[in-house]
């Protein structure tokens, strides 16, 4: 049981750091030197503040949903 | 057909199809009033999370605001969308697991405290009232502009379709309605932005079309920096607000997002732990369809807007300009008496002295209200009536969908937390509900009263719900999961310290709140829109000292606290659900 509450942990403070680096330190505090980079016509921390960060929350919310899943399933805390 | 029979034609359908799945819904017990008997469908949970969240803000003032802020707008785009990672990761599925019917509940119980209950009842009720108000009057704003109608019957209609279903169908009722205004608002979202797209970039799909190029090759956003700087602006995607303030802003309204009681709400609605995790995820692409679109639009309608209007004849100008002019929210002021209008930032000294007055400039002669970009959008692109009309319907389906959210989160505030879990516990099922009817009843007409009479700082009382919701509840939801030993004193405290704080610092520099309203001497330049976010983080270091004082919680509460980290467990608390007891 404890095993499975820290792994928890694990993914928590894993996926957070992830959620702050993009939206905070790449959207905000970054932005302006990466936009010295461009992807297609966009420079690169104008798309992430106002297109990235977004597709990454989605997707950072499916990958925590997968893990879970997989971690309920092998803990067995599954609900019936 | 001209403009205002297709709105009422669109308006009018629309209406009718909310009202028809209110009476297909009608809610029978207090679990299905509260939370739709919990067992909504994960998918249906996300587009009725998405269209509670998404406000007469995110629809009509957020893509304006975008549009002349350019990079800084990111603020609002990140700001409103990450705050659902929080609560996917920290919040729901605890809060799901711990079963209950509301935010004053959790903490209610989790603190086994009558004072943090009474706390938190007051903090929801006056979140909820402050974002109801600014609804309504959005509702009012629309009718009146498009449909002709004055303002007060505007908002008298608005009420009377709310006061229908939500007395009517509970949290039932408006769920299966707002997945019905989730689909008009998105259509009406999407379908100026891929006209406008096709027309401008030859591009269908919004998200790419504004990093796309022009007939001439160049690239849509390279020409809009250049426009933008030739007026004396800063360029289109670089941003002018300190980083710090931003950081702050961005901050406080995901903090907020995730402590929105009608927002946390939404996850007690479906069956299980699982189901609460995936429905944050679906209501986060859901609102992303919205929020990706909007910065798309922005620069689509800077664009057109600059094109359009720039030192081109007055009296040349098409109707649209005209038309807007009437509603006072577009201005223009013959400064030089050219005859020509002339757009571009006079408090950039630089440019004032150089280009503007070899040019013979003699000041910006034209103010947009940043509200009319969304829905002026359709008309300055030329596009056709049933468009625009499509636009007021969607207007009107996020206002509507948010407010009757809001006013279940106020009703449940009264008749459950307050009357049924305070002052009055033997209240049978029966009366609970009719209790609930009223308390909403009630909350309809104050709402609609406010509409019509707005105190004037609506859109300043704002940034309060958003830090108050980031100060208070937020740290006490997360320290109640994460933390075992915290008790009540500590998250008394520590909620109280947050409130405080953070409704002093936005009523000092606030002069619309009756503060002194000086921009001077603010805290590291954190602007009060941001405050929240040091208010949360005030709340956190005074929560744990506070705790470390006093005895921990007792045991059953920490076994309660231990049993919502598994989905799976049940401890003997955990058994009584609310809607057994």
């Amino acid at each position: 049981m404890k095993k499975y509450w820290h792994k928890n942990l694990q993914y928590l403070f894993g996926l957070l750091f992830i959620w702050f680096v993009v939206s905070f330190m790449m959207g905000i505090v970054w932005a302006e030197d990466l936009n010295a980079y461009r992807i297609g016509n966009f420079p690169l921390g104008f798309w992430i503040a106002q297109q990235g960060s977004i597709y990454a929350f989605v997707l950072i919310i499916f990958v925590y949903v997968y893990l879970m899943n997989k971690l309920d399933k092998e803990h067995g805390v599954e609900e019936k | 057909m001209d403009l205002q029979a297709w709105t009422f034609l669109i308006v009018g359908l629309t209406f009718a199809l909310y009202i028809g799945v209110a009476i297909w819904s009608k809610a029978g017990s207090t679990r299905d009033f509260y939370v739709a008997g919990g067992g909504v469908h994960p998918i249906a949970n996300g587009m009725a999370t998405a269209a509670d969240w998404m406000s007469a803000a995110s629809f009509i003032s957020m893509a304006g605001m975008v549009s002349f802020m350019g990079f800084d707008g990111a603020q609002y785009l990140m700001g409103w969308t990450g705050g659902y990672v929080l609560l996917a990761l920290l919040l729901a599925p605890y809060l799901r697991k711990f079963g209950k019917f509301t935010v004053p509940d959790f903490i209610g119980e989790r603190y086994y405290s009558q004072t943090a209950r009474v706390v938190a009842i007051i903090c929801a009720l006056f979140v909820s009232f402050t974002y109801v108000v600014g609804q309504m009057k959005g509702v009012g704003i629309a009718f009146s502009r498009f449909l002709e109608v004055p303002l007060e019957i505007g908002v008298l209609i608005g009420v009377g379709i709310v006061f229908i279903y939500a007395v009517l169908g509970g949290m039932k009722g408006i769920t299966y309605t707002q997945v019905v205004q989730y689909c008009v608002l998105i259509f009406a979202y999407l379908v100026p932005a891929i006209f406008i797209g096709l027309m401008l970039v030859g591009n269908p799909i919004p998200q790419l079309g504004f990093g796309g190029t022009l007939q001439d090759g160049t690239p849509l956003l390279d020409k809009l920096n250049l426009l933008n700087q030739d007026l004396g602006f800063s360029a289109y995607t670089s941003g002018v607000k300190p980083k710090l303030d931003v950081f702050f802003i961005t901050a406080s309204l995901m903090l907020g997002t995730a402590g929105l009681p009608h927002v946390i709400v939404r996850f007690f609605t479906v069956p299980k732990v699982k189901d609460a995790r995936i429905s944050a995820g679906y209501a986060l692409i859901f609102i992303a369809i919205l929020y990706t679109t909007a910065p798309a639009i922005a620069a689509f309608a800077r664009t057109n807007l600059i094109e359009t209007v720039n030192d081109k004849e007055y009296d040349n100008l098409p109707n649209w300009f005209s038309n807007w002019e009437k509603t006072g929210m577009l201005t223009y002021d013959d400064l030089n008496s050219d005859g020509k209008v002339q757009y571009y930032n006079d408090k950039n000294e630089e440019f004032v002295n150089g280009v503007a007055s070899e040019k013979g400039w003699k000041g910006n002669e034209l103010v947009v209200d940043r509200d009319i970009m969304v829905l002026a959008n359709p008309e300055i692109a030329n596009l056709p009536n049933w468009v625009i009309a499509l636009v007021v319907a969607g207007g009107l389906a996020a206002a509507l969908s948010t407010a009757a959210g809001l006013l279940l989160v106020i009703s449940t505030s009264i008749s459950h937390d307050l009357l049924k879990k305070n002052l009055m516990p033997g209240i049978s099922e029966k009366g609970e509900l009719r209790a609930a009817r009223i308390a909403i009843a009630f909350a309809v007409i104050i709402a609609g009263w406010a509409g019509v009479n707005p105190p004037g700082f609506v859109a300043e009382v704002v940034a309060l719900a958003f830090g108050l919701a980031a100060s208070s509840f937020f740290p006490a939801i997360v320290l109640g999961i994460f933390y075992k030993r915290m008790n009540k004193e500590g998250a008394i405290a520590g909620m109280v310290t947050g409130i405080f704080f953070t409704s002093i610092y936005i009523w000092y520099f606030k002069p619309q709140l009756g503060g002194y309203g000086t921009t001077e001497g603010l805290w590291w330049g954190i602007s009060p829109e941001g405050i929240g976010t040091v208010g949360m983080i005030l709340n956190f270091i005074i929560a744990i000292i506070v705790s470390r004082f006093f005895p921990p919680p007792p045991l059953e509460v920490q076994e309660m606290t231990e049993s919502i980290r598994y989905p799976g467990l049940s401890s003997k608390k955990q058994k009584y659900s609310a809607f057994e007891e």
